[in-house]
């Protein structure tokens, strides 16, 4: 393992260890709430460990007590969780190489802290980084969330309320910390920003849960909008200085080749070749047939694999 | 012990475990054109700014209805971002920002 990537991983704990203060913090008042609710302490652990989702897992609490029957519980869980889309489809890509299976189990533990961490560090590192992931999923939430679960349904009362320690800022400031992790570029500024605006003023009308999924759909159309290799101006985070490691999805070496700066160098290859005056075209020699078969071959031809 | 709401764990989980794991385990998905891809690359963080603004800003007043509530918690936030940026230490920042946010509440601030 290269020093690096023993620096990577060193900060990753560090900052697992924040969002696990907050995953405690909560799961404690979780395991509480579950057995003022009436649940056993299977029931409340089986929540952690088989549903795995704090904003769900407090709904059905509230629920639960009030008697409600499951069929509204279910579908709220459904709502609230379809966010998950999102982090799952910005991770994806990037895990091609990975086997079904562990990509089956790593999406069990899949929570926004887990994708935060996740991406903040493959970022980092500037690739793939499976160990990294089980990391932040594993130790920095799953494990703090379900042994809080139990610790909260057993001491009871004792626990304090999150918000006397200011501990119910900590998942928000977690997420806010996270993303500039991320913003590494013109584009990722832009898309962080609207995608903040965006999700607050949706969050007004349709409530947060909606309105943080339009956030995270609509900011990225944003940033997009902006021209992008902007990622020498801004500070980085030190995501490109490893690209001459061996890509974990390839058995070649990158070099000096990154996913990131590829789409926007193509990018700027396709609005130049736009902007190219082109040479004034004989409308005698135009054939229409001619060019639309050239089209259509051009198509089947970026159809191919 | 009653065992009857882990038959509801499951159901949540059910409903729960496709939408974390459909695109993952979707093949092709490395096929999608760079623009989809870069698309995805800026999912992470509009999607975390959207949680921490409507987090910190968006809570519901007596009637259950959003509203926008300009508290400590913003400058708490505000101040974990900032040491991040600064010192690039998560840690460090959430730390700042939870003592911050629980000294202007002892302060009967917020």
């Amino acid at each position: 393992m290269s020093t690096d990537l023993r620096a990577a991983r060193r900060r990753l704990l560090l900052d697992s260890a924040g969002i696990a203060a907050s995953a405690i913090g909560f799961a404690l008042v979780f395991g509480l709430a579950a057995r003022d609710a009436g649940y056993s302490l299977l029931e409340a652990s089986a929540m952690s460990v088989i549903a795995f989702a704090g904003a769900s897992q407090f709904a059905a609490v509230g629920y639960v007590a009030a008697g409600l029957p499951w069929l509204p519980i279910i579908v709220l869980t459904f709502f609230l969780n379809a966010r998950h889309l999102l982090y799952s489809a910005s991770l994806a890509p990037r895990l091609r190489h990975v086997s079904f299976l562990q990509r089956a189990a790593m999406a069990h533990v899949l929570t926004d802290e887990a994708f935060a961490l996740a991406a903040t560090h493959f970022h980092r590192v500037g690739r793939v980084d499976i160990p990294g992931y089980w990391i932040g999923a594993v130790l920095g939430v799953f494990i703090p969330w379900n042994l809080a679960t139990v610790a909260g349904y057993q001491l009871g009362s004792v626990i304090p309320d999150p918000a006397v320690l200011g501990l119910d800022i900590v998942f928000p400031a977690a997420m806010a910390g996270l993303a500039v992790g991320l913003m590494t570029g013109r584009r990722e500024i832009v898309a962080a920003g609207a995608g903040a605006a965006i999700g607050v003023m949706a969050s007004l009308v349709l409530g947060p849960s909606v309105g943080i999924v339009v956030g995270g759909l609509v900011g990225p159309l944003v940033g997009m909008a902006m021209p992008g290799r902007a990622h020498e101006v801004v500070a980085g985070a030190g995501a490109h200085e490893h690209a001459e490691e061996l890509h974990p999805m390839s058995s070649v070496p990158l070099g000096h080749v990154n996913l990131d700066e590829a789409i926007d160098e193509a990018e700027e290859d396709a609005h130049l070749d736009d902007l190219a005056p082109k040479p004034p075209m004989p409308f005698g020699t135009f054939d229409v047939e001619q060019a639309l078969e050239a089209s259509e071959e051009d198509t089947r031809a970026q159809d191919r694999p | 012990m009653s065992t009857d709401l882990v038959l509801l764990a499951v159901l949540m989980g059910a409903v729960t475990y496709p939408a974390r794991a459909l695109p993952m385990l979707a093949p092709g998905i490395e096929r999608l054109p760079p623009r989809a891809l870069l698309y995805l690359r800026l999912v992470g963080p509009a999607v975390l700014a959207s949680i921490a603004a409507s987090q910190t800003l968006v809570h519901p007043n007596d009637a259950g209805v959003p509203q926008i509530v300009i508290g400590p918690e913003i400058l708490g936030v505000l101040v974990c971002m900032a040491i991040v940026w600064w010192r690039r230490n998560l840690f460090l920042g959430l730390l700042a920002g939870v003592v911050l946010v629980a000294l202007l509440r002892v302060a009967g601030i917020g």
